[in-house]
Protein backbone atom coordinates (compact mmCIF):
# COMPACT_ATOMS: atom_id res chain seq x y z
CA UNK A 1 0.00 0.00 0.00
CA UNK A 2 1.71 2.98 -1.15
CA UNK A 3 2.07 5.92 1.71
CA UNK A 4 1.37 8.85 -0.71
CA UNK A 5 3.77 11.24 -2.09
CA UNK A 6 6.48 12.57 -0.01
CA UNK A 7 8.11 16.50 -0.39
CA UNK A 8 11.36 16.17 -2.88
CA UNK A 9 14.20 18.29 -1.79
CA UNK A 10 14.32 20.52 -4.68
CA UNK A 11 10.63 21.02 -4.98
CA UNK A 12 7.83 18.74 -6.02
CA UNK A 13 7.04 15.11 -4.80
CA UNK A 14 7.54 11.92 -4.98
CA UNK A 15 5.82 8.58 -4.50
CA UNK A 16 5.77 4.91 -5.07
CA UNK A 17 2.95 2.48 -6.12
CA UNK A 18 2.39 -0.72 -6.37
CA UNK A 19 1.32 -2.02 -9.55
CA UNK A 20 -1.85 -2.59 -8.67
CA UNK A 21 -2.42 0.69 -7.04
CA UNK A 22 -0.57 2.67 -10.30
CA UNK A 23 -2.82 -0.09 -12.65
CA UNK A 24 -5.61 1.80 -10.89
CA UNK A 25 -4.86 4.85 -11.03
CA UNK A 26 -4.36 5.01 -14.39
CA UNK A 27 -7.80 3.25 -15.41
CA UNK A 28 -9.57 6.12 -13.38
CA UNK A 29 -7.61 8.86 -15.42
CA UNK A 30 -8.58 7.01 -18.81
CA UNK A 31 -11.79 6.99 -17.80
CA UNK A 32 -11.89 10.95 -17.35
CA UNK A 33 -10.14 11.03 -20.32
CA UNK A 34 -12.24 9.53 -22.35
CA UNK A 35 -15.95 10.73 -20.36
CA UNK A 36 -14.17 14.97 -21.72
CA UNK A 37 -13.35 13.62 -25.12
CA UNK A 38 -16.66 11.78 -25.97
CA UNK A 39 -19.44 13.60 -24.56
CA UNK A 40 -18.49 16.29 -27.06
CA UNK A 41 -18.77 19.93 -26.01
CA UNK A 42 -21.27 20.51 -28.96
CA UNK A 43 -22.77 23.94 -29.53
CA UNK A 44 -26.70 23.76 -28.29
CA UNK A 45 -28.30 22.90 -31.63
CA UNK A 46 -31.03 25.97 -32.28
CA UNK A 47 -34.19 26.06 -34.24
CA UNK A 48 -32.30 27.49 -37.23
CA UNK A 49 -30.08 24.78 -38.98
CA UNK A 50 -27.90 26.67 -41.02
CA UNK A 51 -27.04 28.73 -37.68
CA UNK A 52 -26.75 25.41 -35.87
CA UNK A 53 -23.68 24.04 -38.71
CA UNK A 54 -22.13 27.79 -38.38
CA UNK A 55 -21.70 27.90 -34.98
CA UNK A 56 -18.22 26.29 -34.58
CA UNK A 57 -17.99 28.08 -31.06
CA UNK A 58 -18.59 25.86 -27.67
CA UNK A 59 -21.32 25.10 -26.01
CA UNK A 60 -23.59 27.54 -24.00
CA UNK A 61 -26.00 24.66 -22.55
CA UNK A 62 -24.78 23.28 -19.29
CA UNK A 63 -23.54 18.84 -19.83
CA UNK A 64 -26.45 16.58 -19.21
CA UNK A 65 -23.82 14.50 -17.85
CA UNK A 66 -24.07 15.25 -13.82
CA UNK A 67 -20.62 14.80 -13.85
CA UNK A 68 -19.48 17.23 -16.37
CA UNK A 69 -22.32 19.12 -15.41
CA UNK A 70 -20.16 19.66 -12.14
CA UNK A 71 -16.82 19.83 -13.60
CA UNK A 72 -17.80 23.18 -16.17
CA UNK A 73 -20.41 24.26 -13.09
CA UNK A 74 -22.84 27.51 -14.41
CA UNK A 75 -20.54 30.89 -13.83
CA UNK A 76 -23.81 32.94 -13.64
CA UNK A 77 -26.60 30.93 -11.76
CA UNK A 78 -29.03 34.36 -12.48
CA UNK A 79 -28.23 35.27 -16.05
CA UNK A 80 -28.76 32.78 -18.42
CA UNK A 81 -27.52 34.60 -21.36
CA UNK A 82 -24.39 35.43 -19.75
CA UNK A 83 -24.01 31.90 -18.51
CA UNK A 84 -24.30 31.03 -22.03
CA UNK A 85 -21.54 33.08 -23.52
CA UNK A 86 -19.17 32.36 -20.47
CA UNK A 87 -19.41 28.33 -21.26
CA UNK A 88 -19.15 29.30 -25.35
CA UNK A 89 -15.76 30.54 -24.51
CA UNK A 90 -14.24 28.95 -21.95
CA UNK A 91 -15.71 24.68 -21.75
CA UNK A 92 -13.95 24.30 -24.65
CA UNK A 93 -10.57 25.05 -23.02
CA UNK A 94 -11.57 23.57 -19.73
CA UNK A 95 -12.18 20.31 -21.34
CA UNK A 96 -8.83 19.96 -23.30
CA UNK A 97 -6.62 21.47 -20.23
CA UNK A 98 -8.59 18.65 -17.72
CA UNK A 99 -8.18 16.19 -20.17
CA UNK A 100 -4.68 16.78 -20.62
CA UNK A 101 -3.93 16.85 -16.76
CA UNK A 102 -5.34 12.82 -17.09
CA UNK A 103 -3.22 12.01 -19.62
CA UNK A 104 -0.23 13.55 -17.64
CA UNK A 105 -0.83 11.28 -15.22
CA UNK A 106 -1.04 7.95 -17.19
CA UNK A 107 2.21 9.11 -19.02
CA UNK A 108 4.14 9.46 -15.74
CA UNK A 109 3.02 6.21 -14.40
CA UNK A 110 3.85 4.71 -17.71
CA UNK A 111 7.50 6.52 -17.38
CA UNK A 112 7.55 5.12 -13.92
CA UNK A 113 7.38 1.63 -14.97
CA UNK A 114 3.59 0.81 -15.30
CA UNK A 115 3.49 -1.71 -18.72
CA UNK A 116 0.82 -0.63 -21.26
CA UNK A 117 -1.36 -3.62 -20.24
CA UNK A 118 -1.96 -3.94 -16.41
CA UNK A 119 0.96 -4.52 -13.67
CA UNK A 120 2.32 -7.78 -13.07
CA UNK A 121 2.88 -9.05 -9.67
CA UNK A 122 5.37 -7.59 -7.16
CA UNK A 123 5.82 -4.61 -9.58
CA UNK A 124 6.82 -1.15 -8.01
CA UNK A 125 5.81 2.36 -9.86
CA UNK A 126 8.31 4.86 -8.64
CA UNK A 127 7.41 8.41 -9.97
CA UNK A 128 8.90 11.90 -9.26
CA UNK A 129 6.79 14.85 -10.28
CA UNK A 130 8.40 18.81 -10.67
CA UNK A 131 6.46 20.80 -9.30
CA UNK A 132 4.64 21.90 -12.24
CA UNK A 133 3.83 18.15 -13.06
CA UNK A 134 2.80 17.86 -8.82
CA UNK A 135 -0.10 20.75 -9.70
CA UNK A 136 -1.23 18.87 -12.62
CA UNK A 137 -1.85 15.57 -10.69
CA UNK A 138 -3.43 17.89 -7.60
CA UNK A 139 -6.35 19.03 -10.37
CA UNK A 140 -7.02 15.81 -11.83
CA UNK A 141 -6.89 14.08 -8.60
CA UNK A 142 -9.66 16.85 -7.75
CA UNK A 143 -11.51 15.89 -11.28
CA UNK A 144 -11.16 12.21 -10.66
CA UNK A 145 -12.76 12.67 -6.68
CA UNK A 146 -15.22 14.98 -8.57
CA UNK A 147 -16.52 12.75 -10.87
CA UNK A 148 -16.37 9.78 -8.25
CA UNK A 149 -18.37 11.34 -5.74
CA UNK A 150 -20.82 12.45 -8.32
CA UNK A 151 -21.72 9.12 -9.48
CA UNK A 152 -22.03 7.95 -6.13
CA UNK A 153 -24.19 10.97 -4.54
CA UNK A 154 -21.97 11.97 -1.97
CA UNK A 155 -22.98 14.52 0.33
CA UNK A 156 -21.55 16.37 3.32
CA UNK A 157 -21.04 15.04 6.45
CA UNK A 158 -22.56 11.53 4.98
CA UNK A 159 -19.20 9.20 5.83
CA UNK A 160 -21.21 6.90 8.09
CA UNK A 161 -23.67 5.98 5.31
CA UNK A 162 -20.82 4.94 3.13
CA UNK A 163 -18.26 3.49 6.02
CA UNK A 164 -21.82 1.52 6.83
CA UNK A 165 -22.41 -0.19 3.76
CA UNK A 166 -22.13 -3.99 3.52
CA UNK A 167 -18.96 -4.83 1.16
CA UNK A 168 -20.56 -6.75 -1.24
CA UNK A 169 -22.39 -3.50 -2.10
CA UNK A 170 -20.50 -2.32 -5.13
CA UNK A 171 -20.73 1.36 -3.86
CA UNK A 172 -18.82 0.42 -0.52
CA UNK A 173 -15.65 -0.54 -3.20
CA UNK A 174 -16.05 2.89 -5.47
CA UNK A 175 -15.99 5.05 -2.34
CA UNK A 176 -13.07 3.35 -0.80
CA UNK A 177 -11.34 4.49 -4.09
CA UNK A 178 -12.71 7.71 -3.58
CA UNK A 179 -11.06 8.28 0.15
CA UNK A 180 -7.93 6.85 -1.38
CA UNK A 181 -8.12 9.15 -3.94
CA UNK A 182 -8.24 12.07 -1.33
CA UNK A 183 -5.86 10.20 0.81
CA UNK A 184 -3.13 10.32 -2.12
CA UNK A 185 -4.43 14.34 -2.88
CA UNK A 186 -3.84 15.24 0.54
CA UNK A 187 -0.08 13.71 0.87
CA UNK A 188 0.14 15.36 -2.28
CA UNK A 189 -1.32 18.90 -0.99
CA UNK A 190 0.98 18.42 2.25
CA UNK A 191 4.56 17.51 -0.21
CA UNK A 192 4.14 20.91 -2.25
CA UNK A 193 2.75 23.93 0.01
CA UNK A 194 5.10 25.95 0.90
CA UNK A 195 5.98 25.15 4.51
CA UNK B 1 -5.10 49.00 -24.58
CA UNK B 2 -3.37 51.22 -21.78
CA UNK B 3 -2.07 54.43 -21.56
CA UNK B 4 0.98 55.21 -19.68
CA UNK B 5 -0.55 56.96 -16.42
CA UNK B 6 0.37 60.55 -15.33
CA UNK B 7 2.50 60.75 -11.95
CA UNK B 8 -0.53 62.02 -9.23
CA UNK B 9 0.79 63.95 -6.14
CA UNK B 10 -1.68 62.98 -3.75
CA UNK B 11 -2.49 59.00 -4.85
CA UNK B 12 -6.57 58.28 -3.70
CA UNK B 13 -7.72 55.83 -0.76
CA UNK B 14 -8.11 52.47 -1.76
CA UNK B 15 -11.12 52.55 -0.26
CA UNK B 16 -12.57 55.32 -2.14
CA UNK B 17 -12.32 53.78 -4.97
CA UNK B 18 -12.69 50.17 -4.44
CA UNK B 19 -16.75 49.78 -5.44
CA UNK B 20 -16.41 52.20 -8.37
CA UNK B 21 -13.30 50.10 -9.79
CA UNK B 22 -14.08 46.31 -8.64
CA UNK B 23 -17.74 46.30 -9.40
CA UNK B 24 -17.49 42.03 -9.96
CA UNK B 25 -16.65 39.38 -7.37
CA UNK B 26 -15.70 35.97 -7.94
CA UNK B 27 -17.63 33.61 -5.20
CA UNK B 28 -16.30 29.97 -4.36
CA UNK B 29 -19.34 27.79 -3.00
CA UNK B 30 -19.04 24.91 -0.38
CA UNK B 31 -18.90 21.72 -2.00
CA UNK B 32 -18.51 18.00 0.04
CA UNK B 33 -15.52 16.58 -2.06
CA UNK B 34 -13.15 19.25 -2.15
CA UNK B 35 -10.20 18.80 0.54
CA UNK B 36 -10.11 22.23 3.34
CA UNK B 37 -6.04 21.84 2.89
CA UNK B 38 -6.33 21.97 -1.16
CA UNK B 39 -8.68 24.40 -1.67
CA UNK B 40 -6.91 26.86 1.27
CA UNK B 41 -3.49 25.81 -1.11
CA UNK B 42 -5.36 26.92 -4.59
CA UNK B 43 -6.15 30.28 -2.70
CA UNK B 44 -2.34 30.30 -2.27
CA UNK B 45 -0.92 29.09 -5.34
CA UNK B 46 -3.43 30.75 -7.96
CA UNK B 47 -4.79 34.34 -5.60
CA UNK B 48 -0.90 34.81 -4.53
CA UNK B 49 -2.53 34.86 -1.12
CA UNK B 50 -0.76 34.21 2.24
CA UNK B 51 -1.50 31.18 4.39
CA UNK B 52 -3.77 33.39 6.97
CA UNK B 53 -6.12 35.06 4.24
CA UNK B 54 -5.61 31.86 2.43
CA UNK B 55 -7.30 29.88 5.38
CA UNK B 56 -9.75 32.75 6.36
CA UNK B 57 -11.16 32.20 3.13
CA UNK B 58 -11.33 28.50 2.80
CA UNK B 59 -13.12 28.72 6.52
CA UNK B 60 -15.90 30.76 4.88
CA UNK B 61 -16.43 28.56 1.65
CA UNK B 62 -16.54 25.71 4.77
CA UNK B 63 -18.70 27.27 7.57
CA UNK B 64 -21.02 30.03 5.46
CA UNK B 65 -21.15 27.76 2.29
CA UNK B 66 -19.65 30.69 0.04
CA UNK B 67 -16.85 32.96 0.31
CA UNK B 68 -15.76 36.08 -1.89
CA UNK B 69 -12.41 35.40 -2.69
CA UNK B 70 -11.57 38.22 -5.59
CA UNK B 71 -12.98 41.07 -6.95
CA UNK B 72 -12.15 42.99 -10.02
CA UNK B 73 -13.66 43.98 -13.62
CA UNK B 74 -15.82 41.70 -14.84
CA UNK B 75 -13.53 40.67 -17.51
CA UNK B 76 -11.06 39.74 -14.44
CA UNK B 77 -13.49 37.51 -12.43
CA UNK B 78 -14.14 35.59 -15.52
CA UNK B 79 -10.57 34.86 -15.93
CA UNK B 80 -10.74 33.77 -12.25
CA UNK B 81 -14.36 31.95 -12.56
CA UNK B 82 -12.39 30.13 -15.59
CA UNK B 83 -9.37 29.16 -13.30
CA UNK B 84 -11.39 28.02 -10.27
CA UNK B 85 -12.87 25.61 -12.76
CA UNK B 86 -10.03 24.25 -13.81
CA UNK B 87 -8.46 23.92 -10.59
CA UNK B 88 -11.96 21.88 -9.97
CA UNK B 89 -13.69 24.68 -7.38
CA UNK B 90 -17.24 25.34 -7.63
CA UNK B 91 -17.09 29.09 -8.39
CA UNK B 92 -19.69 32.31 -10.06
CA UNK B 93 -19.51 35.61 -10.82
CA UNK B 94 -21.71 38.55 -9.65
CA UNK B 95 -21.84 42.20 -9.28
CA UNK B 96 -20.64 43.33 -6.16
CA UNK B 97 -23.54 44.22 -3.73
CA UNK B 98 -23.46 48.28 -2.37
Amino acid sequence: MSEGFHRRRKGGAVATFTGFEADLLRSLASQLVELLRNEAAAPATGDDPLESLLDFSGPTAAPDDPVLARLFPTAYPEDEEAAGEFRRFTEGALRDSKAQAAALVIETLEAGGLPPEGGQEGLVVDIELGPPDALTWLRSFTDIRLALATRLGVEEGDEDYWLALPDEDPRAHVYDIYQWVGYLQETLVAAVSPR
Amino acid sequence: MSAPTPVELDQPEVAETTFLDRPWVTIVWNDPVNLMSYVTFVFRTYFGYGKKKAEKLMLEVHNDGKSVVSNGSREEMERDVQAMHEYGLWATLEKAEG
